[in-house]
């Protein structure tokens, strides 16, 4: 070789490679529709459609008491916006039907004796039967149902003559989420996931498209370095990820009303680091895949899948077992979230986040290195 | 020639036999179709767990009396709360929070001791972090209970009212109960529309669809050739799945296999008929793809399959009955934990058999239209 390996890119090929990338894109409708419209419509259905607020689970009654007490419990139940009457039920044998059919979710019965029990001081008692099936919901309204029981017990009950309450009483607070809204757990969590789909699913195209069509070999015939291939690909899709954090941050505050606490700037900064690493990865899986089937369904499991379930976002890493909580520390949306979560609802800044910051640093520096890698090994 | 009635048997069979081989040629995609569905099952089933236990607890005594030590013991031995640190300083409470090492915190006055002894009651404040709105929900219900019952033990008072829940179906209300066996819907749905719509797609753009239509083959005969294999697959990964779930997951089963089977097999023609339909939407493997994933997304979402239907708005509600995977999550459900059948079952199974016709039907029109 006789000139020198240039280590720098080149302004002009690389704005070259970057503009067929762009042209390629906008040609391509569906990939458009997938970089602006996905995001949309993952934000309206996650802000409007899908919760685990649990409301009104509906519920039965078999009323065996027929009091004002028994029926002063009812009201307790239906009053309290986590419960709606469906029916009286009159024998137990017709609890296990509703179940099956999912008519009601959960069952209350009340013994003949309980509004004499509690007259006489006695402890009372109630049976509720759930259904199980969907443990989370069926978790949640056990819970409510204690509640409940407790609000109904303290207007209705003397806990005994000299004494006006229980020892200790418990005064909760909830931070950063007053109302324990699931949307403003899962818009900034959604931040992070439409960006490993715009990152993975749109770049494991990128190359083993030219692959397949056999540009590849063109490509490798022109003066264009590596790099520049790689940083040229890469910066299309930099920029419709930038512009969905922006667009998906905005509408989470404005129409869903999702506080944003923290610094704007350092949610850009941060976003910058982890797309350059996700977008890295997914220029390596593309490279190494050389099919377009085979490249999306890799995507899909390495980079999309595990930043929806590995991560945090929805489901808590501390119920992992040891080996796939082990996992996600490399998971780089895990760090993500934390960023994303800490800056939209804590409000907090560089002085709590700068461990994330570090990873992001080195997840990009892996990522593209990675990509510039796994090219030549194809190219050579 | 004269125009023949009905489906050729053999041609049908080649066109199946040279897909298969296509498909299973790809050591890639050969490991892609096995692997998918293990991989799957074990995030699912390991990973996607809202069971709520071990939550970081951080606690801060200003008593540091028997009495307080107690209290924290009540909630470490619970085993819903795991105990992260402790000291006498409130603000680390807030600190433990802002840094994500606590999700809840618990504080216990000075006094406390001397308070719940002489019968004027302590205020023990708790805390939770609401950025993950489930957990916080759940583990604040738990707190208030342990609390509850540690105080009604210190003055050897039972509860006024007795509580008695059961959970049936899933007595230990365990989430992976729920979430194993609708991956089945998940991994049906994937491998039968992405992959007939790919397969479709590439002879589109290779150009063979071309020779294929030239040919004495018959548009439907195409349309099932390609079809079988993937049914075949689809119905293979529900034997791999369900066998996992029993023999690993230890996920309950109580109904029929072969109801089970009938209603995948509807499921499937529902899957089998959207993968056609998007074939004829999209002339590179990348649109097929993008399609496909554009529509994939909101099905699983607007399923029940993570987030109850019952939550959802009306009109959301609505909505869902046109999807076909909501239903089958039902079966599917309901069969594995229920032991639910045909008497229980049929809305569903209807609502999918007609869905199975109808988007085939719709699919094959078009691609009549399209390709002819």
């Amino acid at each position: 070789m006789s000139k020198a390996r240039r280590i720098l890119p080149d302004p002009m090929r690389l704005r070259a490679v970057a503009r067929k990338e762009i042209l390629q894109l906008r040609r391509d409708a569906r990939s458009m529709l997938l970089a602006f419209a996905m995001p949309l419509l993952l934000l309206v259905i996650f802000g409007y459609a899908i919760t685990w607020d649990v409301r009104n689970i509906p519920f039965g009654v078999i009323d065996r008491d027929q009091t004002r007490r028994s029926r002063d419990l009812i009201t307790t139940f239906q009053s309290s916006g986590y419960f709606t009457l469906r029916e009286y039920l009159d024998r137990p044998s017709e609890i296990a039907e509703n179940l099956y059919k999912r008519r009601e979710m959960i069952v209350f019965v009340i013994p003949p004796d309980f509004s004499r029990d509690i007259d006489a001081g006695r402890q009372a008692q109630i049976q509720a039967i759930v259904d199980g099936t969907d443990a989370n919901t069926a978790t949640i309204a056990i819970s409510y149902t204690r509640a409940m029981i407790q609000t109904f017990a303290l207007g209705n009950i003397r806990v005994s003559p000299t004494r006006s309450g229980l020892p200790i009483r418990a005064q909760s607070r909830v931070w950063f989420n007053e109302e324990l809204k699931s949307r403003n757990m899962i818009v900034p969590g959604l931040v992070a996931v439409i960006m490993m789909i715009i990152a993975a699913i749109l770049t494991s195209l990128t190359i083993a498209r030219e692959w397949e069509r056999g540009t590849m070999e063109q490509l490798a015939a022109t003066p264009v370095t590596r790099l520049e291939v790689v940083l040229g690909k890469l910066l299309p899709y930099l920029a419709i990820g930038l512009i969905d954090v922006i667009l998906s941050s905005l509408l989470g505050v404005l129409l869903f009303g999702v506080p944003f606490r923290g610094n704007p700037a350092l949610l850009m900064l941060m976003s910058f680091l982890f797309l350059v690493g996700a977008l890295g990865l997914g220029i390596f899986i593309s490279a190494f895949a050389r099919t377009q089937l085979v490249a999306t369904q890799v995507a899909m499991m390495a980079t999309y899948l595990p930043a929806y379930l590995l991560s945090g976002f929805m489901f808590p890493i501390s119920v992992m077992p040891g080996v796939l909580r082990v996992l996600t520390y490399v998971v780089p949306a895990r760090y993500f979230l934390v960023v994303t979560r800490g800056i939209f609802l804590k409000g907090v800044g560089l002085h709590v986040l700068y461990v994330q910051g570090i990873f992001m640093l080195i997840f990009s520096v892996i990522g593209l290195t990675l990509a510039v890698r796994g090219f030549r090994k194809e190219l050579g | 020639m004269k125009w023949k009635p009905g489906v050729g048997v053999e041609r049908t069979w080649e066109i199946a036999r040279k897909e298969a081989l296509q498909v299973f040629r790809d050591p890639r995609a050969r490991g892609l179709l096995f692997g998918m569905p293990l991989i799957q099952l074990m995030i699912f089933g390991y990973a996607v767990s809202t069971d709520i236990r071990n939550t970081s607890t951080f606690v801060v005594d200003h008593d540091d009396s028997r009495a307080s030590r107690d209290l924290i013991s009540a909630f470490a031995g619970s085993g819903y709360f795991r105990i992260v640190g402790r000291s006498d300083r409130s603000s680390d409470i807030i600190d433990a929070l802002d840094h994500g090492r606590a999700i809840v915190g618990m504080e216990i006055p000075a006094g406390f001791e001397k308070d719940t002894g002489n019968g004027r009651g302590a205020d023990v404040q708790l805390v939770f972090d609401g950025t993950n709105s489930n957990i916080a929900t759940v583990s604040r219900g738990y707190a208030e209970q342990i609390l509850q019952n540690h105080a009604a033990s210190m003055v050897t008072m039972r509860p006024p009212i007795d509580l008695r829940e059961r959970a049936w179906f899933n007595p230990e209300l365990k989430s992976r109960n729920y979430n194993v066996p609708a991956i089945v819907a998940m991994i049906i749905m994937l491998i039968c529309s992405m992959l007939t719509a790919m397969a479709i797609v590439r002879e589109r753009e290779v150009g063979t669809l071309e020779q294929l239509m030239v040919s004495p083959l018959r548009p439907i005969e195409l349309i099932i050739g390609k079809m079988l294999p993937f049914a075949a697959i689809g119905i293979g990964d529900l034997v791999i799945v369900t066998a996992i779930a029993l023999l690993w997951f230890k996920v309950p089963f109580a109904g029929s296999f072969p109801l089970l089977l009938l209603a995948s097999l509807f499921y499937i023609m529902a899957a089998l008929g959207m993968g056609l339909f998007l074939s004829t939407i999209s002339k590179t493997m990348q649109e097929a793809f993008m399609s496909n994933f554009l529509i994939f997304m909101p099905m699983i979402l607007l399923s029940g399959f993570m987030f109850p239907v019952s939550s959802m708005p009306r009109a959301f509600q609505w909505i869902t009955l046109l999807n076909p995977v909501r239903h089958y999550l039902v079966v599917v459900r309901g069969i594995f934990l229920k032991g639910a059948g045909i008497g229980v079952l049929w809305p569903e199974l209807i609502a999918l058999f007609v869905m199975g016709i109808a988007i085939q039907a719709f699919a094959a029109t078009r691609f009549h239209k399209t390709a002819g």
